[in-house]
């Protein structure tokens, strides 16, 4: 995890559950391009159309982000459409982990009124430090536990743990 | 600084002796649990993960595999996801898969199996996972990745979380149920009230609450926000467990200086049933306002692993005894597992659903989250005694979802709008 650069799509929206990132008519099958297709449906038909047409690749809500079911799919579903980072002033627990564990970036930033669709921004997961390049205006946030970064760095839970099974 | 229940349970199952609220640990799990909506994304982490190894799971009888989402299968893509299960339970001999016709609601069938006892750190790849603290257990949702490095290694990444101390005072008034407790709860604190964070659930209200009652609380300390949520077993956790013939288990309870993050004192003599309004659980109002509104509805539900066990089916039958479902008004009743399906049936109170209109389904989450048995058309109305009223939850997205508690949602069936006893049971 180093430095991310893309562009903003918002919904300002609180409790942003995963009964709306992912519908559970989707759920039968696990194939990430299908559930791509099927992604914020609920809460936005247009969201895949508003995502290209901005060129959007982070997704910017309010707190507690991911509320709801444990389905793995939803930051699976974000992920497949595009979705390299997601920003909230908090996560829901369950997404929160399951974001880490598939590899999708997440982070905690309380300021989120600094962020508007179709801005562009830098940021350097490292030191911690979100740009906005469109309002030039930058930010301090809270890293990574160290627990998480070696899991991150891993390029997820899954590497993580064949490492463990093949040093056994 | 003394440590709560949930602080002590995560410490005995890692190798950080100083590990307190906090702290990231590598857990040592006791079992874990997957269904045929997550299972299928664990299991494909798990070969991944033993990729040109010796495959083997940490544990072949600490795994559970509970087909019960999409089932008895509704579609060939929801039949080809529990073949998926089927094949990795025989390939390494999983004792607890449960095939249809065995397997209930995950959260009433594990805890009727004697699957989780107090003191034993439980996660699973469903998010109602947290109704065992309910037996003084530490028990959580996770992901379909944790759940399949979980199945590898045994252990699984956990934060410490912190205790929110919630003491429920007072007295029960009538048609009052845990259901309510914890629906009045949520409005209270918000659906990110308890985010990070424990939930313990104490005070005299608790003490004389039966273990169905408890599992139903416990298992929307999710709804808050949630880590896990938990009553530090008692008189009535042990007698629970005697009749199921668990005598062997640690339990653990709090040191007398326990750190909370909070404490919240409810005073249950002012409670009244709640309804928990669309489109999020913390949208309680109390009956007596809604009642007053007349909110027409086209479908009861009363089931799901919140509301699907025996208790919750007596007082439905209660209130169904000898009266007729409105003629507009679809109702669907799912009994848990097949032990209370035939307990129910043994007790009489198939023949009272039956008699009165309902439909009375084999066990399945089906409804409750739109997959089957019971979804909505648009703009139809529905009350329900499941946990989430989320837009498109149980069907199509311009549907609407009311939680009840079972008394409020088999009466309401009954007269077709949202109403209690209190107002509607005079003949």
């Amino acid at each position: 995890m180093k430095t991310l650069i893309g562009k903003v799509l918002k919904y300002n929206i609180k409790n942003l559950n995963t009964d709306l990132i992912i519908p559970a008519r989707y759920l039968t099958k696990s194939d990430p391009n299908y559930l791509a297709e099927h992604c914020m449906e609920d809460l936005d038909s247009e969201f895949n159309k508003k995502k290209e047409k901005y060129n959007a690749t982070i997704l910017v809500a309010d707190s507690n982000f991911g509320c709801g079911s444990s389905r793995e799919q939803a930051p699976i579903a974000l992920k497949a459409a595009g979705i390299k980072c997601v920003i909230a002033p908090s996560f829901a627990r369950i997404f929160f982990r399951n974001a880490i564990n598939i590899g999708l970036t997440i982070l905690e930033f309380k300021e989120i009124n600094a962020l508007n669709t179709g801005d562009a921004l830098e940021i350097n997961f490292k030191d911690g430090i979100v740009k906005n390049l469109t309002s030039n205006r930058k930010y301090k946030v809270k890293k990574m536990p160290l627990f998480l970064q070696e899991i991150i760095s891993a390029e997820g839970l899954l590497n993580f743990a064949r490492n463990k099974i093949l040093k056994k | 600084m003394g440590l709560t229940i949930t602080e002590k349970i995560l410490k005995d199952h890692c190798d950080d002796k100083k590990a307190s609220a906090g702290d990231f640990i590598l857990a040592r799990i006791d079992k874990c649990l997957a269904n045929d909506i997550t299972a299928p994304i664990a299991i494909s982490v798990f070969d991944k993960i033993m990729e040109g190894t010796k495959k083997a799971v940490f544990d072949a009888k600490k795994i559970i595999l509970t087909p019960d989402h999409f089932t008895p299968n509704k579609d060939v893509a929801s039949a080809e996801q529990c073949k998926i299960l089927r094949k990795f339970a025989q390939e390494y001999k999983i004792v607890n898969y449960f095939e249809i016709g065995r397997v209930g609601i995950e959260h009433c069938l594990i805890p009727e199996q004697g699957l989780v006892l107090p003191g034993e750190v439980f996660i699973g790849a469903d998010s109602h996972t947290c109704t065992y603290g309910a037996l003084g257990a530490f028990s959580t949702g996770v992901g379909s990745t944790d759940l399949g490095v979980s199945m590898a290694l045994g252990q699984c990444w956990l934060k410490i979380p912190e205790t929110i101390k919630i003491v429920y005072s007072g007295k029960l008034n009538k048609w009052v149920s845990g259901k309510d407790l914890i629906l009045y709860t949520i409005a209270q604190i918000g659906v990110d009230g308890a985010i990070y964070k424990a939930i313990e659930f104490t005070g005299k209200v608790i003490e004389n609450l039966s273990m169905a009652n408890r599992f139903t609380m416990c298992n929307m300390a999710i709804e808050a926000g949630a880590k896990n949520g938990i009553i530090v077993p008692d008189k009535i956790t042990k007698e629970y467990l005697q009749n199921i013939r668990h005598f062997n288990y640690k339990t653990y309870e709090n040191d007398k200086d326990a750190d909370y993050f909070d404490e919240i004192e409810f005073n249950c003599s002012f409670i009244e049933p709640q309804v928990a309004f669309p489109h999020s659980p913390d949208n309680a109002k109390p009956i007596s306002e809604v009642d007053a509104i007349k909110i027409e509805i086209d479908q009861a539900v009363i089931g799901s692993c919140t509301n699907g066990r025996l208790e919750d089916l007596i007082t439905a039958a209660k209130i169904l005894k000898n009266q007729k479902i409105k003629s507009n008004v679809r109702c669907i009743i799912i009994p848990g597992t097949q032990k209370i399906y035939l307990d129910a049936l043994k007790m009489g109170l198939i023949e009272i659903f039956i008699d009165a209109g309902a439909v009375v389904s084999t066990p399945t989450c089906g409804p409750c989250l739109g997959g089957h048995l019971g979804v909505l058309a648009s703009n139809e109305v529905c009350v329900s005694t499941t946990n989430r009223n989320f837009v498109g939850r149980m069907g199509h997205k311009d549907s609407k979802i009311y939680l009840s508690n079972p008394a409020i949602a088999a009466i309401s069936a009954i007269k077709g709008y949202i109403t209690s006893p209190t107002y509607s049971l005079t003949k």
